[in-house]
C-alpha cells in the first residue's frame, strides 16, 4: 500500500504566523457591527432596571411618536413564539418558560421588556428612553445560598424553594472511605460569578426576504448551525430557509456558545417590518444580559490516611443559576462533578448539586465551564490537607497521582482518562522554578517578616467535548475538503472559530497531508449556507474534534487522488509528496493540479470512482481527551497594603501534540490571564436588590497589561490516543490551572498568620483586612 | 441642528453635516465608512476605538465628531502603506502572534505606535504601562509585549 510522505519541511508543529491576521491588523475585517444593508433599521432594547418587579403597564405611544421609529414590540407581540431554549436535561429539572420579552414580570436587571426599532441607532435609543414602563418592584434574592434558605423570596412564584434541580452522583464507597480515614479536612470554597467580557459584545443583523420567505441572520456566535436549528424552532420557520452567517467574531469564551432572545427577536422584527434590522449590544447590556460564568458555593470534605493517601471526596455544590436557564446552564455543575477526582487515584466521590434560582442573569459556559470550579476546589483541598498533615504539597500530590501504567484510568465519576504522565509537568515546573532553593528562600524571607508564598496546582481537564452521548446536540464535528479543478484546496469546517486560528492550523494540516503550499489552502467557516452542519468551537474541541474530522476527510480524499493518479500513471500504487503523485516503481509522476483536472474533466474514470475531488467527514470522538499540567506561582504579599506581587508564574501544560506552538502559547497566556482575573480581581457583584453593581468596565476589574506577570510557559507532550492527531486541546488549560495555583501561593504566604483559605478574588482590601485581623477572617 | 465639519482622515479630506451629539467613533464608522476602529465599552476604558488625533491617541467613543472639526485623524486603515505594505508594528504583531480575535488590535497597534514614538527603546514594564489603556481579553498581553519589543528593536519579529 502506498504511504503518504509529506514534503521535507512539514508545517505541523511549526509556529506558522496566522493567515487570519492581515485583515485583522489593517482594520479590514468584517465584524458584526460592520455589516450594513440598504434600508437597515436599528433596534434598541428596553430592559428592566429592577432585579425583580411586576410590570404594571407599558405605554409604547411616546416611543412610537418619536421621529424615525418604525415599530415597538412588547411581550404581548411575541407571546406565541417559542422560548429561549435550554438544551440540557436533568431528572426533575424545573425549566421556567423563557419568553423572548418579559410578560407580566421581570426576573433580573437587564431582562428585556420591549424593543424599539428606528431608522438610526440614535433615534432608536431616544425612542427607547421615551417608552414608559410602570413597575412594581419586588424584593429580590441574588445570593444562591440565601435563595435556597427557608423563607427566601421566590424568584419564580411557582417554585417557592428556588430549587431548579438537585443532582446526586456517587462512585465507589465514600462512606467507607471516610470511616477508614485518619484525617478529614473540610472547607467552604466559592468560585465567584464572573463576566466573560469578550471585547466584542453580541450583535445580530437579520434580513427577511419576503419573496423567498427566507431569513439571513448575521450573529456574533460560536455555534452558527445550532443557532440556525434553534432559532428556526423559536420562529416556527423551516430550518433550511434560515441562513446564519458568523462574521469575524471578537471573542467568545463561552458567552457566545448560546442562543439568546435577541437573536430570535431580530429575526421576528425583520419579518414584521420587512427591512433588515441590526442590534448591537452595549457593554452595559453585555454585563447585564449576556451569560455570566461560575457562581459556585461548594462545601468540600476530603478524607485521607495519615501518610497522605487520599481516600475519598465529598462535595456539595450550590450553583447560582440566575433567573433562567440559557442553553447549557444546568449542565455546568455536572461537569464540575465529573472533574472532581482531579489527577488523583482515589476512587470514592460523592457529589450533590443544588441548582438555585436567583434574580440575576443566567450563568452558563465561561472558559473552563464547570471544570475551573472543580479544579479550584480539589487543588485547594489538597493544599489544606497538606497543611493539616504538615506535608509538602508537592509530595502529597506525587503520592496520589494516577500512575503512568494505570492509563486508561477509570475515575470514580465514570470517566476514562485517556493518557497521562502527571509527574512530568510537575517535575518540569519544579525544575524551572528551582523549587528547593525557593523553599529555602521562603524560610529566609519569613525570618525577615516577609510574606512569601509558593503555590502549586496540578490540574486536569475534560476536553475535546465530546462524545455525542455527553452533549445535548451531538459532540462530533465535520469537515469537507475540496480540491478545486485548478488544484487549489478549500476546507469547510463546522468548528466555527473566533480567534483560535483554525484558518492557520487547519491549513497547516492540509498542506502537510497533501503536500501543497499553505498558500493554496483556504479554510472557510461560519456560514450555514456554505458549510455542512457542524457543532462549533468551544470546550477545547476545535482541533481535537474539528481537526480530527479534517484528518479523516483528507484520508478519504487522498485515497481518491491515488486512484486517479494510478490511472494516469498506469500503475498500482503511488505516493503523494511535494505536490505530486509519484509511482515509485517507474519514477514517473503527475502533478497535483493534473490529478485535480483529470478528476473534474472526467474523460476517463478509475473503476468504481465518481468524478470530482471532494470529501466530507463527520467524526464522532470515542472519548473526551484529558489534558493536564502543573502551574507554580511565587508571590509576595505586602503587609502594609495587602497587595500581591506575582514574582514568578510558571506553567507546564500537556495538551498532547501541538500543531502550532505560537498559537498554543497564545491560548495558554490568554487562559492564564482569565484565571488570574478570577483569582485576583474580577467579580460580578449584585446588591441585595438585584442591581448589578459591577455594571460597566469602570467597575469590573479586567486584567490589564501592566498587571500581568511574565508567564514562563512550557510543555510536556503525552499524545492522546483518542484522536489520530494525538492532540488534547488547550483553550481552557490556562484558566483551569491558574486560579488554584495563585490562591495556594497567597495562602502559603499568609500561612504564618494562621490563614488556611481565602475566597477569590484576592483583592488587596480583603488581604489587608486578613493581615490586620491577624489572619482571622 | 446639524453642523458642518471638515477634517482629514488618513490623508483624505472629509466634509459632512453632522448632529452635534454624534460621537466621533460613529462618524468614522458609519459616515466615513472606516470600520477599523471598534466600539468595545462606550466608557473609554477598553481602547478598541483608539484613533490618532493631531498626533495623539484618543478614544473616539467619548469624543464628539464636531470636536474633530478641522483636525487630522489617523485610523488603523491609515497605518499600512498605500501599496499594502504593513507598518513595522503591524508586522511585529503578526510575527509575534500579538492578536487572537483581533477586536482590540486596531487600538492596540495605534497605542503601540504612539508608545514607540515617545519612547523608541522601552522596557517591558514601560510597554505594559503604555498599553494599560487598551484591554485585550484573548492574549494575556505577553505576545503583544513581545511584538512591541521586537518592533522597537527594528526586527519586525522573528
Amino acid at each position: 500500500m502506498a504511504t503518504t510522505i509529506g514534503k521535507p519541511d512539514l508545517l505541523v508543529g511549526k509556529s506558522v504566523r496566522r493567515r487570519e491576521d492581515p485583515r485583522l491588523l489593517t482594520g479590514t475585517a468584517t465584524y458584526l457591527d460592520d455589516v450594513k444593508m440598504p434600508g437597515m433599521h436599528h433596534a434598541c432594547i428596553v430592559r428592566s432596571p429592577h432585579g425583580a418587579a411586576l410590570i404594571k403597564s407599558i405605554n409604547t405611544q411616546p416611543a412610537l411618536d418619536r421621529p424615525g421609529v418604525a415599530a415597538v414590540f412588547t411581550g404581548a407581540d411575541i407571546k406565541n413564539l417559542g422560548a429561549v431554549p435550554c438544551a440540557a436535561s436533568l431528572p426533575g429539572l424545573r425549566v421556567p418558560h423563557h419568553h423572548l420579552l418579559a410578560q407580566d414580570r421581570v426576573y433580573y436587571q437587564g431582562h428585556p421588556v420591549a424593543v424599539v426599532v428606528a431608522t438610526d441607532r440614535y433615534l432608536a435609543a431616544d425612542a427607547a428612553d421615551a417608552l414608559e414602563v410602570e413597575y412594581e418592584p419586588l424584593p429580590a434574592v441574588t445570593d444562591p445560598e440565601k435563595a435556597i434558605a427557608a423563607g427566601a423570596q421566590p424568584v419564580h412564584p411557582e417554585w417557592p424553594d428556588n430549587v431548579s434541580f438537585t443532582f446526586h452522583q456517587e462512585g465507589g464507597d465514600t462512606e467507607q472511605a471516610f470511616r477508614d480515614a485518619d484525617v478529614i479536612v473540610k472547607q467552604r470554597i466559592t468560585s465567584q460569578r464572573l463576566i466573560p467580557t469578550a471585547m466584542e459584545t453580541r450583535g445580530v443583523v437579520a434580513d427577511w426576504r419576503p419573496g423567498e420567505k427566507s431569513l439571513t441572520m448575521f450573529s456574533s456566535t460560536q455555534i452558527p448551525h445550532l443557532l440556525r436549528t434553534l432559532v428556526a424552532g423559536i420562529l416556527g420557520m423551516p430550518e433550511n430557509l434560515l441562513r446564519v452567517i458568523t462574521p469575524e467574531v471578537g471573542g467568545g469564551f463561552g458567552s457566545k456558545l448560546n442562543v439568546y432572545a435577541e437573536e430570535a427577536l431580530m429575526g421576528f422584527i425583520a419579518m414584521r417590518i420587512r427591512k433588515p434590522v441590526k442590534w448591537v449590544e452595549s457593554r452595559r447590556e453585555n454585563f447585564q444580559a449576556t451569560i455570566h460564568g461560575r457562581g459556585h458555593v461548594d462545601y468540600f470534605e476530603l478524607a485521607a490516611k495519615r501518610d497522605g493517601t487520599m481516600l475519598g471526596l465529598k462535595v456539595k455544590i450550590i450553583q447560582d443559576l440566575g433567573a433562567y436557564h440559557q442553553l447549557l446552564t444546568p449542565a455546568m455543575p455536572t461537569l464540575s462533578v465529573l472533574m472532581m477526582p482531579g489527577l488523583y487515584r482515589f476512587k470514592n466521590v460523592c457529589a450533590d448539586i443544588v441548582g438555585a434560582f436567583t434574580n440575576c442573569v443566567p450563568t452558563d459556559a465561561y472558559r473552563g465551564a464547570g471544570r475551573p470550579e472543580a479544579t479550584h476546589g480539589i487543588e485547594r483541598m489538597v493544599d489544606i490537607l497538606a497543611a493539616e498533615l504538615k506535608m509538602d504539597p508537592v509530595e502529597l500530590r506525587q503520592k496520589n497521582f494516577v500512575r503512568n501504567d494505570e492509563f486508561p484510568f477509570p475515575t470514580a465519576t465514570g470517566l476514562m482518562y485517556d493518557s497521562g504522565n502527571y509527574e512530568a509537568p510537575l517535575k518540569q515546573a519544579l525544575d524551572t522554578a528551582g523549587y528547593t532553593a525557593l523553599r529555602a528562600e521562603q524560610v529566609a524571607a519569613r525570618q525577615q517578616g516577609r510574606l512569601m508564598g509558593i503555590g502549586i496546582s496540578t490540574y486536569g481537564e475534560i476536553c475535546a467535548l465530546g462524545p455525542s452521548i455527553a452533549l445535548p446536540a451531538g459532540g462530533w464535528e465535520s469537515a469537507t475538503v475540496k480540491i478545486e479543478p485548478t488544484g487549489k484546496v478549500t476546507v469547510l469546517t463546522g468548528a466555527s472559530p473566533h480567534g483560535q486560528g483554525e484558518e492557520t492550523t487547519f491549513a497547516q494540516m492540509v498542506a502537510d497531508a497533501l503536500g501543497v503550499s499553505i498558500d493554496d489552502v483556504l479554510v472557510i467557516h461560519g456560514d450555514t449556507a456554505v458549510v455542512q452542519y457542524g457543532i462549533g468551537t468551544f470546550g477545547s474541541r476545535g482541533t481535537a474534534v474539528g481537526g480530527a474530522a479534517l484528518f479523516y476527510a483528507l484520508e478519504d480524499l487522498k485515497a481518491k487522488m491515488r486512484k486517479f493518479a494510478c490511472m494516469i500513471l498506469e500503475t498500482e500504487s503511488v505516493t503523494l509528496t511535494g505536490g505530486s503523485c509519484i509511482c515509485e516503481k517507474t519514477g514517473k509522476s503527475v502533478s497535483f493540479a493534473e490529478v485535480a483536472t483529470a478528476a473534474y474533466h472526467a474523460k476517463k474514470l478509475p473503476p468504481n470512482t465518481e468524478p470530482g475531488l471532494v470529501a466530507t467527514h463527520f467524526w464522532e470522538p470515542p472519548n473526551f481527551t484529558f489534558p493536564f499540567g502543573a502551574h507554580l506561582v511565587v508571590t509576595e504579599v505586602d503587609r502594609e497594603t495587602g497587595s500581591i506581587d506575582i514574582k514568578r508564574y510558571i506553567c507546564v501544560d500537556d495538551c498532547g501534540k501541538v500543531i502550532n506552538p505560537l498559537i498554543v502559547s497564545g491560548q495558554v497566556h490568554g487562559g492564564v490571564a482569565q484565571g488570574l482575573g478570577q483569582a485576583l480581581w474580577e467579580e460580578a457583584v449584585y446588591d441585595d436588590n438585584g442591581q448589578l453593581v459591577s455594571g460597566e468596565l469602570t467597575d469590573y476589574a479586567l486584567p490589564k497589561a501592566h498587571l500581568m506577570p511574565w508567564i514562563e510557559s512550557s510543555h510536556t507532550c503525552t499524545p492522546s490516543p483518542t484522536n489520530p492527531l494525538g492532540v488534547k486541546g488547550v483553550g481552557e488549560a490556562g484558566t483551569i490551572g491558574c486560579s488554584p495555583a495563585v490562591v495556594n501561593s497567597v495562602v502559603d504566604a499568609l500561612s504564618p498568620l494562621g490563614v488556611r483559605h481565602i475566597d477569590m478574588p484576592l483583592t488587596p482590601e480583603k488581604i489587608w483586612k486578613l493581615i490586620a485581623q491577624g489572619g482571622q477572617a | 441642528m446639524k453642523r458642518t465639519i471638515s477634517l482629514t482622515i488618513n490623508g483624505k479630506r472629509y466634509s459632512h453635516e453632522v448632529e452635534p451629539r454624534l460621537l466621533l467613533i460613529h462618524y468614522l464608522r458609519e459616515v466615513a465608512g472606516l470600520t477599523g476602529p471598534h466600539i468595545g465599552c462606550e466608557t473609554s476604558i477598553c481602547g478598541a476605538c483608539t484613533v490618532v488625533l493631531d498626533g495623539k491617541t484618543v478614544k473616539s467613543c467619548t469624543m464628539f465628531a464636531v470636536q474633530a472639526d478641522g483636525r487630522d485623524v489617523t485610523t488603523i486603515e491609515g497605518v499600512a502603506a498605500a501599496d499594502g505594505k504593513l507598518d513595522p508594528v503591524q508586522e511585529a504583531f503578526w510575527n509575534e502572534h500579538g492578536l487572537q480575535c483581533g477586536f482590540c488590535t486596531p487600538g492596540m497597534v495605534l497605542s503601540a505606535k504612539q508608545l514607540l514614538a515617545a519612547n523608541p527603546n522601552p522596557t517591558d514594564q514601560e510597554i505594559r504601562h503604555g498599553l494599560e489603556g487598551n484591554l485585550c481579553r484573548c492574549t494575556g498581553y505577553q505576545h503583544i509585549v513581545n511584538a512591541v519589543r521586537t518592533a522597537a528593536a527594528g526586527k519586525g519579529g522573528v
